[in-house]
């Protein structure tokens, strides 16, 4: 703990300045996707549980929703991914991909090492957010095997219906592990609704992160 | 930016075993349903009913879920018979039951083991009518307004061919096909026409719904539709 915990004074930024954590871009596809999220877990729950599609009725409403907002999850990633304005996005990308001897160290102890400097992101997001990328194309292909069927084998059916049953029991499990460490840290939860965190926060929770965005601007008169 | 490319390596991973899932994914849900399935089914909690193995899937082919009051319900047997007939579902509740406990088989991979049915069985229904000599099929259709099944006529004489109304110790639900259904207990579960509206003689099979997406006319559990699964 004590290698951490620096004097807020000591060196760098005042503890409360804000430092941006996410852009425009990413707030706005995170929170364009959750919904969709939303949509599709709870659409996929009326379609899967009987006794639920008997409550909802209406099921080729459902079945609609459910198939064209799993279908725009993928859209709005690339539309906020590709231009110009995620280059936040696709850095952010470049570090989910990369795991420093520290994070794999930190995943191994699941966190409970405190002398690792992280980066931006700790294991357990990196791996969260490349699982449920990759799930979220699973999800997509088989998907569009049991909506548009006719061209694939039975076997090619059965297989996707299956592995879109078995994979929505992880997203699941992902979906609200997600949402259990978000609300376990409301600093972090409110930087995906306003953009920042305070320096207090990057330098005790992030310190690699907070060193890398800070260099140069630690002397006001730079 | 220094590192392993792990987060690459799960994404690819996590798209592979999707990919080998959807290849693999029918022979590994027979084994689940032939291994798995027994134990879980006698789980108490209720909560591995949840789970993907060993539960009813439930298939509509039409918009909503077709529903019709027991009191709103007609049974129609016609075609080619001596004398066609209609009979309410209070009626039809009225005569001779017939009960059996069989697997519900589907020719996707899932399998129910050991459900109750109950119902009459189609044979009495077709001698209630008087099967003329020309009729060699029997033709079902669904209040859904679009799904259709066909038998033979000696498929459908069989013992274990009922028109039920029964099933897991309750009324049949809408979801299951409800307020009256067939139940084929030899053949694949699209055999079994659920929220049954007609019986119609006919001299020939005409090919039912899914028989026009490419699944087998005759759907013997086990004999058709290149699987090998446990008969019923």
């Amino acid at each position: 703990m004590a290698a951490t915990t620096t004097p807020p004074d000591a060196e760098g930024l005042p503890p409360d300045t804000p430092i941006l954590r996410f852009d425009r871009t990413e707030r706005v596809a995170h929170w364009v996707n959750a919904c969709l999220f939303g949509v599709v877990m709870f659409t996929g729950s009326i379609l899967y549980i009987g006794e639920l599609s008997v409550l909802f009725g209406n099921r080729e409403v459902v079945r609609t929703l459910h198939v064209y907002c799993g279908l725009a999850i993928p859209v709005v990633f690339l539309v906020a991914y590709l231009p110009r304005w995620g280059r936040a996005l696709r850095r952010d990308f470049r570090r989910i991909n990369r795991w420093t001897r520290d994070d794999k160290r930190w995943f191994r102890t699941l966190g409970r090492d405190k002398r690792l400097r992280l980066g931006k992101f700790n294991a357990g997001q990196k791996l969260n957010a490349a699982f449920i990328v990759g799930a979220a194309l699973v999800m997509v292909g088989t998907g569009s095997i049991m909506k548009w069927f006719e061209p694939f084998p039975i076997d090619v059916r059965t297989g996707a219906t299956f592995v879109h049953d078995w994979f929505a029991f992880f997203i699941w499990a992902a979906v609200l592990g997600h949402i259990w460490f978000a609300f376990s840290d409301p600093e972090a939860l409110r930087a995906m609704w306003r953009g920042s965190v305070s320096a207090r926060w990057a330098r005790s929770k992030r310190p690699g992160w907070y060193e890398e965005t800070t260099e140069g601007a630690q002397d006001p008169t730079a | 930016m220094d590192g392993t490319p792990i987060g690459r390596r799960v994404f690819l991973g996590v798209l592979g075993v999707g990919a080998v899932g959807v290849l693999w994914g029918a022979k590994a849900q027979d084994w689940l349903e032939k291994t798995v399935a027994p134990i879980v089914s006698k789980d108490g909690t209720g909560l591995s009913g949840f789970l993907p193995i060993g539960r009813f899937r439930i298939y509509t082919v039409t918009g909503d879920l077709p529903s019709k009051s027991k009191a709103a319900y007609r049974l129609k047997v016609g075609g080619l018979v001596d004398t066609p007939y209609t009979l309410t579902y209070d009626e039809l509740r009225a005569l001779p039951p017939t009960k059996m406990t069989r697997d519900f088989q589907c020719v996707t991979g899932w399998r129910v083991h050991d459900v109750d049915w109950e119902g009459v069985r189609l044979a009495d229904l077709l001698d209630r009518a008087g099967v003329k000599p020309e009729a060699k099929a029997i033709r079902f259709k669904s209040f859904d307004g679009t799904y259709t099944e066909s038998l033979t006529l000696s498929q459908g004489r069989r013992n274990d061919v009922i028109v039920a109304y029964r099933m897991e110790n309750g009324d049949i639900s809408a979801e299951h096909g409800g307020p009256v259904r067939l139940y084929v207990a030899p053949m694949y579960g699209y055999k079994s026409c659920k929220w049954l509206d007609a019986i119609e003689l006919t001299d020939t099979v005409e090919p039912g719904y899914w028989e026009h997406y490419g699944y087998d006319v005759d759907g013997w559990v086990g004999r058709s539709n290149g699987r090998d699964d446990n008969a019923t």
